[in-house]
């Protein structure tokens, strides 16, 4: 009963949080308020046991991506432009989150050992990563040596990604006369072209 | 923020803690929550709190640009050459078993590596996000001052 009632009431916050970030349109509110929201979800986390996960999402969702938005507020307006809520994408996301309930009712109860998930390869990872691999936290050894492929790939996103926003708003190594050089060799080429 | 006594006292006390904080989560990670990608966030808020607080400029100092690359490149070739360290050894990619004499030694050995490339590249990269996004204000402007002087340089050249 009282796993219901704190899973109710993270979910319930989450929700309010989310419906409150929709209809605020000072977007300093909103920033703070998804802060607010990574941070409930890293508590709905814990309560799941996913400790890993929580950790990530409050250095990252509540941390970061928060003072990420915080410096491009600087660069946009402090309101959001007024607009109405226009009806067919609001009839799509209804339909889509119905849909999704439905859905959930046929998944597997949580922590089911019964589960498919639960019989598949993670009976070896939960032996294996005492007896061969050694180390205690399973997240870890799943992540770093059985699942390494795919952290190596996900290291490579994000080293992408970084490369992407380096060379579209990087100039990180222009001083104001690089910059200016710069802009005069596009403004020749504009010239001769 | 740089005028706030409170805020630059307690930055000051803050920033070794959370540096030291991330190195405990990123080498502690075998053994608790936590790894490379949750410690290279809380290294980076570490400078992002350095240059909050006191200042861009001053945030730069601790972190030139030159950085940036060295870091986010530093990790993924860490992380790559552990696993060609496998191969060379005679085994798979990214196979750590090999990497010492005992396949559980080695697996440490390796996990640790990784975690580490890991934690480098995104420490990197958030720190190099931050100074993107907060620095372009400011190239902005220099931009728009650039282009007033060449304005004024191209009207006296209309004018001789």
């Amino acid at each position: 009963m009282a796993g219901f009632l704190v899973n109710a009431s993270l979910i319930a916050l989450l929700a309010l949080i989310a419906i409150l970030a929709l209809r605020l349109h000072r977007l300093f509110a909103v920033v703070m308020l998804s802060g607010a929201f990574s941070l409930v979800a890293a508590a709905q986390f814990v309560v799941l046991d996913a400790v890993d996960v929580a950790f990530t999402e409050a250095a990252v969702g509540a941390g970061i991506s928060t003072v990420l938005a915080l410096a491009t507020l600087s660069l946009v307006p402090a309101e959001e432009k007024p607009h109405s809520i226009s009806l067919v994408p609001a009839f799509i996301a209804t339909l889509t989150g119905l849909l999704l309930a439905v859905a959930v009712s046929d998944l597997p109860d949580f922590g089911d050992p019964k589960a498919p998930i639960h019989n598949h390869v993670a009976p070896e990872y939960i032996i294996g990563s005492e007896e061969v691999i050694g180390v205690p936290n399973i997240v870890t050894s799943v992540l770093a040596s059985y699942r390494s492929f795919d952290t190596f790939g996900e290291t490579l996103v994000v080293f992408t990604a970084a490369l992407a926003v380096l060379l579209i708003i990087g100039g990180y190594t222009r001083t104001a006369n690089g910059s200016r050089k710069a802009k005069r060799k596009n403004k020749g080429s504009q010239d001769a072209g | 923020m740089q005028d706030d006594v409170v805020i630059r006292v307690v930055a000051k006390v803050m920033i070794p803690a959370v540096m030291l904080f991330a190195l405990y989560v990123q080498f502690h990670g075998d053994y608790g929550p936590g790894g490379g990608f949750q410690a290279g966030v809380i290294f980076a808020s570490a400078f992002v709190l350095n240059a909050v607080v006191f200042g861009l400029n001053k945030g730069r100092h601790v972190w030139p640009a030159k950085y940036n690359l060295i870091g986010i490149c530093g990790g993924v070739l860490i992380y790559g050459f552990t696993g060609v360290g496998g191969m060379v050894l005679g085994e798979n990619f990214l196979n750590f078993n090999v990497l010492s004499d005992d396949p559980i030694a080695g697996q440490h050995l390796g996990i640790l590596l990784v975690e580490f490339g890991v934690g480098l590249t995104v420490a990197a990269v958030m720190v190099m996000l931050f100074f993107t996004f907060a620095g372009r204000l400011n190239h902005i402007r220099l931009l728009a001052k650039s282009d007033a002087h060449d304005r004024v340089v191209a009207s006296k050249k209309v004018k001789k």
